[in-house]
């Protein structure tokens, strides 16, 4: 491509243990679980009766929409993401302006799996109940996929692309990337980018019914997400968003801004379910070349990585994917990176998982440290057949470090990989 | 009910739908929803359904149509009261 770098300016987050940027900070670095008891699962005899869920009230979720808005709100999705979304903006030191015409070079990649699934299921009953009247105007825009993005870009005048991706699990991490190219490709100054995902059983129900949830944790939340353990038993399902801004380094350096981190580049790709890729399995050739192709396209070399911040579901798989990760790098168990998951304070945030994963990842290269991994004293020793037990730090590490790999694998066998890096002021 | 009254409701329900405040301080039966008090068209069902609700009334989509003035929902509104 060409010479445009790309940084980020701006954070937000809404996660089940923090929803602001600095509250997340401290409760990553503490290790502080956001896994709770869910009353309404256990009423509806959900196998596996805890989630992570963000706790917003009445008067923060007023700060960001108006009094109508709220009238028919029934989407957490929306919430999350634009509350993540507006925050990001806020923190990148940008103002929402109101001018006659909108802001040209700026928009955003805001992604979701689906939206609005409490709204939809009201409407649904209404239609059902001859009542297809009693919808108003709030339903569309409330179930559309694209309703995050349609409320966020409303609020911050965008008139740049404006889109939502939805590639599952991998959601997240693809919206970034897909900013990233915009600016890179001189098309955009400014993306906001992100991925929301929406609370409740509604959306929880169907991973229950799988049996890929664990059931074993039900009276002790704040233990039952468990990646890298010996103990793992499934994910615990989560909810929320984060968001970035994302803008060319010249504009970032000429408006003096704040800048967390360089995003070096990344890759996507997908199994497309051949060898062992199925609909709920990664083909492990597309992981390690999904890891490699990003590396290459970052333009570094594979033992630069320094830290992962890894998918890590805590289900039989993360065995798998830290032996593709060992396999990509071409690394020993010795000069294995650190690699940490957050999913064990969360759990597994959905279409969400890889925005708020990335939020904590950009936290870490600013900031100097990698947040403990939790729940995991007793590891699988599957995976420490394949690298040193000092690769998964279970307490804070204070450390400055420069390039982290985020990666996220989703249903249908896609998979999304970044490379971040610190950014050296002056 | 009688007019006044009518159009005094009707300025509570409009009230969460406009910004525009003067013209809601000023409403009387000239006032146009859309380019008086700058309503997004796509409130006017969600209007119509709070008027459905305040007067205990149905609105069928011809007069729904019809709605896009206070003269206009006032009639409306006055002669499903008066069918009822």
């Amino acid at each position: 491509m060409n010479n445009i770098r790309v940084v980020i300016t701006g954070l937000g987050v809404c996660a089940p243990n923090g929803t602001t940027i600095k509250e997340f900070t401290e409760a990553i670095k503490n290790g502080t679980s956001g896994i709770t008891h869910q009353p309404d699962l256990e009423a509806l005899g959900f196998s596996c009766q805890i989630a992570g869920k963000p706790t917003l009230s009445e008067a923060r979720i007023s700060q960001y929409f108006t009094p109508l808005e709220l009238r028919n709100l029934n989407s957490t999705g929306i919430i999350y993401g634009v509350i993540a979304g507006l925050d990001a903006w806020k923190d990148a030191g940008l103002e929402i302006q109101n001018n006659e015409d909108p802001d040209w070079d700026s928009g955003s990649i805001f992604g979701t799996g689906t939206s609005g699934i409490d709204k939809f299921r009201w409407a649904i009953n209404k239609i059902d109940d001859l009542e297809i009247r009693k919808l108003g105007s709030s339903v569309v825009v409330q179930t559309m996929a694209s309703g995050v993005n349609a409320f966020i870009s409303g609020k911050l005048g965008l008139g740049n692309q404006v889109s939502t991706n939805s590639s599952a699990c991998a959601t997240g991490a693809e919206s970034i990337l897909l900013a990233f190219e915009r600016i890179k490709s001189g098309q955009a100054t400014k993306m906001l980018a992100g991925s929301t995902s929406d609370s409740g059983p509604y959306i929880w129900g169907g991973f229950d019914a799988m049996k890929v949830c664990t059931y074993k944790h039900n009276h002790e939340p704040e233990k039952g997400s468990r990646p890298m353990s010996l103990t793992a038993s499934g994910f615990v399902p989560g909810s929320g968003a984060g968001a970035f801004v994302l803008e060319s380094l010249e504009s970032a350096l000429a408006r003096k801004a704040k800048i967390y981190a360089e995003v070096l580049g990344g890759h996507v790709n997908s199994g497309g379910q051949r060898g062992l890729g199925t609909m709920t399995a990664p083909n492990p050739i597309a992981v390690q070349r999904c890891i490699t192709n990003a590396i290459k396209n970052a333009g570094i070399k594979a033992n630069e990585i320094e830290v992962i911040n890894g998918h890590l579901t805590a289900t039989s798989k993360d065995a798998l994917e830290i032996e593709n990760w060992k396999i990509a790098l071409n690394s020993t168990a010795e000069n294995f990176p650190y690699i940490n998951s957050l999913k064990g304070m969360i759990g597994h945030c959905i279409s969400a998982a890889g925005s708020v994963e990335c939020v904590a990842s950009v936290l870490e290269l600013a900031e100097g440290f990698i947040f403990p991994n939790i729940n995991c004293k007793d590891l699988n020793p599957e995976i420490t057949s394949l690298i040193n037990e000092k690769s998964i730090p279970q307490t804070l590490i204070k450390k400055s470090f420069n390039i982290l790999a985020k990666a996220s694998f989703g249903f249908g066998d896609v998979n999304a990989c970044l490379i971040l890096k610190k950014f050296n002021h002056g | 009910m009688d007019k006044t009254q009518i159009i005094k409701e009707l300025a509570k329900i409009v009230t969460p739908y406009t910004e525009e405040k003067s013209a809601l301080e000023n409403i009387g039966e000239d006032t146009d929803f859309i380019t008086d008090l700058k309503i997004n068209s796509a409130n006017l069902v969600d209007i119509v359904l709070d008027i459905e609700e305040k007067f205990n009334i149905a609105i069928d989509n011809d007069s729904m149509a019809k709605m896009l003035t206070v003269k206009a929902t006032v009639e409306i509104i006055e002669t499903k009261l008066n069918a009822g």
